[in-house]
């Protein structure tokens, strides 16, 4: 751990004012991520400023029928809000999948958006990596990489997002919004994390400097037909081998409209409209469902350790798919039901 | 007229008595080593090395030193003057080797070997100044893959302490060839490292005579006094090292650690007290339980008899020491079988020595045979219960003599009928529900029943209060407990006026938490203190006048409900503290004897036994496993105390799926370093992934053990877990996976 000066922001403008753009100023919200990369010594920043106790801290309605999450909301809250609980369920329960019922209580939306990869090699400065040290070169391609990316990966990085809660986020086609010194931006999410391509250093499409004030969700939460299904080593406390996020629409046993977004396999919760688009009008059936799921698979890629994960995916978004089709009317969601009815 | 149990509320040997530090426990006074703190501490950092072999060119510490604060940085470069000998850095543990001497030179043997130490006034400033030193190394070629290595396998000449060098019998090449049936299966684990939840940490105080105070994480406090005093060249009385509360150890305090070391150089050169705390990534730097392959050939007649096992084990280890453990041995020893060949051979890697973890060697080796012994229940079609009753013994094999007590059979009854093992369908894949796939599957173990000197020096007072000390440790696993029940009921008092103080070294000798022999080794020598404190108290009873007992012998009194009292007449009896106070006695002090009782156990083999069942359940498609129910049944002698004892096996339970289904640390070729070095990758099971476990304690009455029957139950529960847990997957899906973690790809 390195040195670092420490101030607490009471507004969004101290907050953006006092940040020195580029590697010295960190925001801090929950710390679960950013205080385990300092001790690992891979964060290194000058300055953090504490932006706990700013104004964005509640769950509200917007114009358009969505609701609006506070960037400071805790994962826990958001998970329990009773609208997202109705409204959006399918988040509830991703976020449900995610950590544990501690961090949950600690982790803030903002900050579960830009947690870093948990590739080891990332965490362990004795190792090279070019996301921590841009130039350094991959260890994990020729490494251990059993929880690696079989898409979207670049030969620079294979590292995945590890967010359960971005891969329901991605399905639900949120919105980012974020201010900046000068102004406010709206990212849609697709486009909110990137893939490594030669610039593995670089996850997001966010600015030095900017801030994640909230998180939209659109009118439409698809709270009839929705499923979070997580693929890992142990029933909790694990990050994702697979996940699946499913949200579905029906007109007379037909899928209207679909959603698929994959965690644990690409540098981004990550979606293939294409595949979407050919399993609308078709019926709800698993030879559909398993179609969509090979065009998804298509130009997946495995290493060493990793392989198994093209065929777990496909496995899961079909199952994902034919649950969210017979999805009956679910209970509330915590993490007591969560871990007695919707594990696997 | 006798006493019968259920009028004597001083018996406490047998009953659920809870933990007489859980108050202190859960309200947080226990203080474990890390809390302890005194004026002007130290913190120390410890810096590891990145590479697995080579050596160190040049250690630039200049900045590090430029910070306000640091005081010190300890490395080769400056630490001289220490002990040359192998000898100085031996401890009880006793591996054959050169051990690894701390800052001894700029050679690395490890990756994550220590390579320097600062020394500042907060461990903030400690962990930044840290990052502060600059190393330049010059790498070697190292290996590290057991697998590529294979070829230089070699059979260890020297085993370290308690190592047994395998016996085969008969002639197991030819019956194999002749046998009915036979299976041949390899199977392979990888590390596992320890990980308690308290990580090693060590404070020395410099005291003003020049000796030194120590707080140190360890399984023996006598065995880190040695270490100090021979490293440091100081006398062991002027080294004194508590260790009263340890938060888990599982084997990995069984040897000094180096911060032990650290703390105490530091401490000595700045006459300072110093800390020093490792961090998680520094808990997989040291010993593990090692890498195996191991190959398991089974032969038996179509009747299911056993007529030949071949059992070979490779395991690595340091190219420093030989870390040996019995792998191999159990399979000779828990089946009758005449013709039994052994195996076990060591690969020296470019890594830590391995070390000692929960069962060592049994955990491992009972994988192996008890995963091939189901494979041969289905080549036969025989149900696996069945056929391990079929090849039951009543002696031991291996020694030709018969075992002290072994009711393994009552395990098997008893287990199978909890688990409602007779429901059970015999084909693979031929239970399910739903989408999930049923499989049950059981498991056999064993383990020793050991007992190693040990001594306890007790004292009563006149208001009847009885203190015994004895230097042995509480790990967790309920020491101070069932001590505390033993000398209550020994002596008739109260549970409450009975302290059992532990952890100091200046306290008489007992050896470290190990083998499962604190209950046996310790439990008896305080057996054996009360009885001569009753012998003295008796005595002084006698001679009061008008004493009721002045006719008696002892045979013909008892000691209970904190009097003594006739057999004959239960009327006639006197208090203990008024036996004291009426004879002006203050106190009475004593120590415990050696035993005589050792030469007896000679004769016999003694161990204990378990049988294991298990219940999974598959998801067909998607290949999660979680485990649903355990039932495992122990043959372990005495219980003194049945509460703690059920948390041990639950736990040992817990850590037998843990090797089945989740832990591993991982070896990274490329840089010869576990690479998931935190509880975020390192996997172990979580309350959702912990099922219903029940846990039986069969009928073992062993008058030969030890004078209470005691066996020690803090290992067999683990053993033969990973096996059922794997052979109830084979029984779900009809895949036998033989490569250990089973994680869901190994299912697809
Ligand atoms: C052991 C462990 C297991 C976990 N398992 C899972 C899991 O299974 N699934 C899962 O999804 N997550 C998991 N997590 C991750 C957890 O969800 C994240 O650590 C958490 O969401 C991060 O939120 P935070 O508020 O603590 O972020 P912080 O640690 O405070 O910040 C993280 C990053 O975000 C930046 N930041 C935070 N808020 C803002 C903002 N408003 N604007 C701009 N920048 C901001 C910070 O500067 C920092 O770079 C796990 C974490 C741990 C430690
Ligand atoms: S996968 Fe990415 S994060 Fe991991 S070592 Fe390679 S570059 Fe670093």
């Amino acid at each position: 751990m390195n040195r670092f000066t420490f101030t607490s922001a009471h507004t969004i403008d101290e907050a953006l004012h006092e940040n020195i753009p580029g590697n010295g100023t960190r925001f801090i919200a929950g710390g679960t991520n950013l205080i385990d990369l300092m001790r690992a010594d891979v964060e290194r920043p000058d300055h953090l400023i504490d932006i706990r106790h700013l104004d964005l801290q509640t769950i509200t309605d917007t114009e358009d029928g969505g609701l609006r999450l506070g960037a400071l909301v805790k994962n826990a809250d958001t998970a329990y809000d009773e609208k997202v609980q109705s409204r959006y369920p399918l988040l509830a329960k991703a976020i449900l999948a995610g950590a544990s019922p501690q961090l949950r209580n600690m982790a803030t939306n903002g900050g579960n958006l830009l947690q870093r990869t948990r590739c080891y090699y990332f965490y362990d400065t004795a190792t090279p990596c070019n996301k921590r040290v841009p130039g350094q070169g991959c260890s994990a391609v020729g490494g251990y990489n059993r929880m690696h990316a079989i898409l979207g990966a670049s030969d620079h990085c294979i590292a995945t997002h590890p967010s359960d809660m971005c891969v329901a986020l991605a399905a639900l086609e949120a919105r980012v919004v974020v201010m900046g010194k000068e102004s406010k931006r709206v990212i849609p999410f697709s486009e909110f994390h990137r893939l490594p391509g030669d610039q593995p250093h670089i996850d997001s499409a966010l600015l030095p400097g900017e801030l994640i004030t909230h998180i939209e969700l659109p009118a439409n939460g698809f709270s009839s037909h929705y499923q979070y299904i997580k693929l890992r080593d142990r029933r909790s406390y694990a990050f994702a081998l697979v996940s699946v996020a499913v949200a579905l629409t029906l007109e007379d046993n037909a899928v209207k409209d679909v959603r698929i977004a994959l965690g644990g396999v690409a540098h981004k919760p990550w979606r293939n409209t294409e595949a979407e688009n050919i399993l609308k009008g078709k019926a709800a059936e698993e030879l559909n469902f398993r179609n969509a799921a090979d065009i998804i698979l298509q130009e997946a890629k495995g290493y060493t350790y990793n392989t198994f994960k093209i065929e777990l995916a496909r496995r899961a978004i079909v199952r994902a798919l034919a649950e969210a089709r017979d999805l009956q009317a679910p209970e509330p969601l915590n993490c007591y039901t969560y871990n007695r009815h919707h594990q696997l | 007229m006798t006493v019968s149990m259920t009028d004597t509320w001083t018996n406490y040997i047998g009953k659920p008595v809870n933990r007489v530090d859980g108050v202190a426990k859960v309200t947080g006074t226990a203080r474990y080593t890390a809390e302890y703190n005194v004026q002007g501490l130290l913190y120390g950092m410890v810096i590891s090395s990145p590479i697995a072999r080579g050596k160190i060119i040049s250690i630039d510490t200049s900045l590090a030193l430029a910070v306000q604060g640091v005081k010190k940085i300890y490395s080769h470069e400056n630490v001289k003057d220490m002990p040359w000998f192998d000898i100085s850095y031996k401890d009880m543990n006793l591996l054959p080797g050169s051990p690894y001497r701390p800052f001894y030179s700029n050679e690395i043997q490890f990756s994550q070997q220590p390579i320097a130490l600062v020394i500042a006034e907060s461990l903030e400033l400690a962990r930044y100044a840290s990052t502060l030193v600059r190393i330049q190394y010059e790498e070697d070629v190292f290996e590290t893959s057991l697998e590529k290595n294979i070829d230089k396998a070699f059979t260890p000449k020297k085993g370290k302490a308690g190592f047994q060098k395998p016996k085969s019998r008969g002639r197991a090449d030819r019956a194999l060839k002749k046998a009915d049936v036979k299976v041949e299966a390899d199977y392979y684990h990888g590390a596992e490292h320890h990980n308690p939840m308290e990580m090693f940490v060590s404070m020395a105080i410099y005291e003003p005579d020049g000796s030194l105070t120590i707080y140190d994480k360890t399984q023996g406090v006598l065995n880190s006094q040695s270490y100090v005093a021979r490293v440091f060249d100081i006398k062991h009385r002027k080294v004194r090292v508590l260790s009263p509360y340890v938060g888990g150890a599982f084997g990995s305090g069984l040897r000094p650690q180096y911060q032990l070391f650290m703390a105490v150089l530091a401490a000595l050169d700045l006459q300072q007290p110093v800390r020093v705390s490792l961090t998680r990534q520094q808990m997989f730097s040291f010993g593990h339980r090692p890498i195996t392959w191991q190959r398991l050939e089974l032969g038996a007649s179509r009747e299911g008899m056993l007529q030949a096992i071949r059992h070979s084990a490779i395991s690595e280890t340091s190219r420093f020491e030989n870390y040996t453990e019995n792998i191999v041995n159990w399979s000779g020893r828990l089946y009758m079988c005449d013709h039994v060949k052994l195996d076990y051979q060591l690969v020296q890697l470019d890594v830590n020595s391995p070390l000692d973890m929960r069962a060592p060697g049994a955990a491992t080796g009972l994988l192996a045979l008890e995963c091939a012994m189901d494979e041969l229940a289905y080549t036969l079609g025989i149900d696996p219960l069945e056929l391990r009753m079929r090849n039951y013994t009543e002696r031991d094999p291996e020694k030709d003599r018969a075992f002290s007590s072994k009711n393994l059979m009552d395990c098997y009854k008893q287990g199978a009928e909890h688990f409602g093992w007779e429901k059970r369908s015999y084909n693979a894949r031929s239970m399910r529900n739903g989408k999930h796939l049923i499989g049950w599957g059981m498991a056999s173990g064993i383990w020793d029943a050991m007992m190693m000197p040990a001594r306890a020096e007790a004292i009563i007072t006149d208001d009847g209060k009885l203190t015994v000390s004895s230097a042995t440790s509480d790990i967790g696993t309920g020491t101070y407990t069932i001590m505390t029940q033993i000398a209550a009921e020994t002596l008739g008092i109260p549970l409450e006026d009975v302290t059992f103080a532990l952890g100091d070294s200046k306290f008489v000798f007992a050896p470290y938490e190990g083998g499962s022999a604190t209950a046996a080794s310790v439990g008896t020598a305080v057996w054996n203190v009360c009885h001569k404190l009753k012998d003295e108290l008796f005595s002084l009873a006698k001679d009061i006048e008008d004493s009721p007992v002045k006719k008696y012998s002892i045979d013909d009194v008892v000691f209970a409900n904190g009097k003594i009292a006739c057999k004959d007449n239960l009327e006639q009896f006197l208090f203990i503290a008024d036996v004291m106070q009426r004879t002006h006695t203050k106190s009475i002090k004593k120590k415990s004897a050696d035993l005589a009782a050792l030469i007896k156990q000679m004769g016999y083999s003694r161990n204990t036994h378990s049988a294991v069942f298990a219940e999974v359940k598959v998801d067909e498609d998607l290949g999660m496993i979680s485990v649903t129910r355990v039932v495992s049944a122990i043959a372990a002698g005495n219980i003194i105390n049945p509460k703690t004892a059920r948390s041990q096996i639950m736990g040992a339970v817990l850590w037998g799926i843990s090797m089945a289904l989740h832990e591993e640390s991982f070896l990274d070729h490329q840089f010869g370093r576990f690479i998931n070095h935190d509880y975020a990758e390192y996997h172990i099971p979580v309350h959702a992934d912990t099922p219903e476990i029940e846990v039986i304690f069969v009928k073992e009455d062993d008058p030969v053990v030890n004078p209470l029957g005691i066996k020690g139950i803090g290992e067999i529960g683990i053993i033969g877990v990973a096996a059922a847990v794997a052979n109830a997957i084979h029984h779900a899906t009809g895949k036998r996976v033989r490569e250990f973690p089973i994680t869901p790809d190994k299912l697809l």
